[in-house]
């Protein structure tokens, strides 16, 4: 794993190295270089493996975080690469050259993101939602305890306690 | 009819939703005939749902109730997770074929619809389509809190809170998930019911049908389909 | 089944229309030569519900597209917006089939991030827990892989005996069907008394049962010709397209997580994963059948090596009030479909940030299913999607 890491740093502008288990390693590469490191990965360092595919929503920061997860199933050793893009207008180069399915998680993306991968097979036809209007539900801004009270017809009578307080004053009820 | 069948379909916007096989089209067949097709008018019935009155004798009212509620025909639309509590329902543990309850795999054979656990609005659109195709009289039960008041998923923006503004519902059965015996009471509960006269839910959705597609077409955000197609 | 390994094999396109740009023939309807069907989600034959929408000439399937979304609760976001305790008795309903599996890992992931470490009579009894998961899961699986061309008698038996392990799940955790039993830091009982003598009962029944399946459907000359030769994946796709699990085992891939990454207490148990190479339908029900055979030897291993009492519970903070430390991890393990992971970000606060799952089926139901449908019988669809186990409700959360 050592010298994995050190060899892709001779290589790659990575950085951000955190080894939280022996066989786990998250690093950070510019969005310039992900492709041709993931490409790197899979031909040369044998990480035949795509586990997955997925995003984070930094609303603070104006960023998504797209994370890459690859498995090398011969030493049995995962890496992550994790990359920035911007909120505003975001897209990524596609990857569903390197791994078919890659399309699938591109599709994914773009519906609850709203992240761009021009050139993904299918990538702007629906997945999971169906006729959908709002703002793509898994950005942070979505809020769906709002949209299901103005959508749906909530039945009457639900009650929405603090745990804290509830338990506080159930448990000392004079103060 | 025709005139019932152009105001069907002219509801329908020819938005970015309309499916490109749904249009009128000329095609020629392999034999050289050529043949007009207009999926909306020759495939879909028009004509809103009526209400089925008893019949007058009550005696054959009364034989008729229990003959429905003898032959419990479900249908095998596993719609959410209470699914999985169906597989022992129908093997020798529990057995509901001695309670004359036994899966159909068509709407049209079957005269109850088991809404097993959250509906998403994507399940609810085949919902409505598969339950409009079943024949009178029918059925639906509500498996799970979750068609109650949305139990688990009370604030998702996917699943419905309350199934019976979409569809009338005949019995509930409570929990996540309830348990095969809580099932079988549930049926017994139904066959109770109309063995009495009161599983009503078809006419009730015939009285009230433009309430309920109003309700359908509130969430059912691309509604490409008529509106009523048995 | 003595049939050479296939490395390279291709579906054949020669009778059909052209391929278009993105790799998706392109089928002109109004010839008249090619229908479309849907296949599911109201249809007896699909697991789960989903949906795939095939074109047919005549019998044969010229393309296949698979429809998922009819199950989306929208879990990660629903996740985020509770707090860490608040996520753990909804996890587990993120996959009805076995649903021990996304209880384990989530309360794994916690724990990495937190850096708890479990008291050692926990893990056995988390263990156990994932066995019996993966028990009752097969004993509805392997039959009913013959259930879908008709063989409906294993299924009635296998159900049977689901039930009577589910009875056992509901002594120790008190639910049949979701447990709630592996809590963040530990498990929430110890085993009630005389539990492993009703285990050992109805794992002497399974082992009956085995034979009798054995006799019943594996040699049956009609299963046999309905399944062998048939949705053969080739050796390579299994890099190419994430094909994990069984349907990996089945193709001579040895991938077991449980045996590559040892976790929970796997290391100190003694099993082998079983392969085969012809990777077809009958191939993957025989891995199936070994894998039964291996959890039922894993749980009685387990019983016998089992502590006797101990802690099971790490000291954890107020749960009300618990700050999980800023940073990311993904656990995996090795549920009866394959790779089971978990994708977990923290950023400090006492809520999740951002929580993925994956599932096997992900690749299994979409890419691979489309690809072996291209070509095959319009009889055999239902067969080809329980042979490659594909289970929705991971694939939209």
């Amino acid at each position: 794993m050592k010298e994995l890491l050190q060899r892709l740093e001779y290589r790659f502008d990575v950085s951000d190295i955190v080894q939280k288990r022996e066989n786990q390693t998250f690093l950070t590469i510019d969005k310039k270089h992900t492709i041709s490191l993931i490409t790197h990965l899979r031909d040369i360092e044998n990480f035949s493996h795509f586990v997955l595919l997925t995003a984070v929503d930094w609303i603070e920061d104006n960023l998504f975080q797209l994370t890459y997860i690859l498995h090398n199933p011969e030493v049995n050793i995962d890496i992550a690469i994790r990359t920035m893009i911007s909120r505003d207008n975001p897209e990524m180069d596609s990857a569903h050259h390197l791994w078919e399915q890659v399309a699938t998680y591109q599709r994914e993306l773009k519906e609850m993101f709203g992240i761009n991968f021009p050139g993904s097979p299918g990538v702007n036809d629906s997945f999971i939602l169906e006729g959908w209007d709002d703002i793509p539900p898994y950005r942070r801004d979505f809020d769906t305890k709002k949209y299901t009270e103005e959508t749906y017809f909530p039945r009457p009578g639900r009650q929405t306690n603090d745990p804290a307080e509830y338990m506080k004053n159930k448990l000392y009820p004079n103060g | 009819m025709s005139e019932i069948n152009n105001k069907n379909t002219s509801g329908i916007e020819k938005d970015k939703f309309f499916a490109p096989e749904n249009e009128k089209r000329t095609v020629t067949a392999p034999d050289g005939q050529i043949i007009e097709i207009d999926p909306l008018n020759d495939y879909f019935c028009g004509d809103a749902p009526r209400v089925h009155k008893p019949h007058k004798n009550k005696l054959f009212e009364s034989f008729l109730n229990w003959a429905r509620a003898e032959s419990i025909w479900v249908l095998g639309f596993g719609t959410g997770c209470g699914s999985i509590e169906l597989y022992p329902l129908l093997t020798p543990r529990f057995d509901a074929y001695r309670f004359g309850i036994q899966m159909a795999p068509t709407p049209r054979q079957s005269s109850l619809m088991i809404i097993s656990g959250y509906l998403s609005v994507k399940t609810l659109k085949r919902v409505v389509r598969s339950y409009e195709q079943m024949q009178n009289p029918k059925f639906v039960m509500g498996l799970g809190s979750c068609t109650i008041n949305g139990g688990m998923y009370w604030d998702s923006y996917n699943t419905i809170n309350r199934l019976d503004y979409y569809l009338p519902v005949d019995t509930y059965i409570a929990g996540c998930m309830p348990r095969p015996e809580a099932l079988l009471a549930g049926f017994n509960h139904l066959k109770k019911a109309i063995k009495e006269g009161k599983g009503e839910g078809a006419n009730k959705y015939a009285e009230n049908f433009e309430w309920y597609k109003a309700n359908q077409k509130k969430i059912i955000k691309d509604w490409n389909m008529p509106d009523y197609n048995w | 089944m003595a049939k050479n390994k296939i490395i390279n094999w291709k579906p054949d396109r020669s009778k059909f229309p052209d391929i278009g740009q993105d790799g998706k023939p392109v089928v002109d309807l109004a010839s008249q030569k090619y229908v479309k069907i849907w296949h599911g989600p109201n249809h007896p034959g699909v697991t789960g519900n989903m949906s795939l929408e095939l074109t047919v000439n005549g019998d044969e399937i010229v393309d296949a597209k698979t429809h998922v979304g009819y199950l989306h609760r929208g879990f990660e976001k629903l996740m985020e917006r509770r707090k860490y305790i608040q996520c753990f008795p909804i996890v587990c309903r993120m996959c009805v089939a076995e649903t021990d599996f996304p209880e384990y890992i989530y309360a794994a992931a916690v724990e990495d991030l937190a850096n708890i470490e479990v008291p050692e009579m926990a893990q056995w009894l988390r263990t156990l827990v994932l066995e019996m998961s993966r028990l009752q899961t097969l004993l509805r699986v392997v039959p009913g892989q013959g259930g879908t061309i008709g063989l409906g008698l294993g299924v009635q038996w296998g159900v049977y005996l689901r039930d009577l392990i589910l009875d056992l799940f509901e002594e120790l955790t008190g639910g049949r069907i979701y447990h709630m039993y592996i809590i963040p830091g530990g498990v929430r009982g110890l085993l009630p008394d005389g539990f492993k003598n009703r285990m050992e009962e109805i794992l002497k029944k399974v082992d009956d049962y085995v034979i009798r399946l054995t006799s019943l459907m594996y040699d049956n000359a009609v299963y046999k010709k309905r399944t062998i030769g048939i949705g053969v994946i080739p050796t390579d796709w299994v890099d190419k397209y994430g094909i994990v699990g069984p349907n990996a085992r089945a193709a001579g891939f040895k991938r077991d997580i449980r045996k590559d990454n040892p976790y929970l207490i796997y290391g100190q148990l003694d099993y082998e994963p079983f392969t085969t190479t012809e990777s077809d339908i009958f191939a993957r029900a025989v891995v199936r059948l070994e894998d039964l055979k291996t959890t039922v030897d894993l749980i009685r291993q387990i019983i016998a090596k089992m502590p006797l009492n101990g802690d099971i519970k790490a000291k954890t903070p107020n749960v009300l009030h618990w700050k999980i430390p800023k940073g990311e991890t993904y656990v995996k393990s090795e549920s009866s479909r394959g790779e089971f992971g978990f994708y977990l970000v923290s950023d400090g606060s006492e809520y999740p940030r951002r929580i993925n799952l994956r599932g096997p089926s992900y690749t299994h139901a979409i890419t691979v299913l489309e690809k072996l449908l291209i070509n095959a019988n319009i009889s055999d669809v239902s067969a080809l999607m329980v042979s490659l186990q594909t289970c929705p409700p991971e694939i939209e959360r």
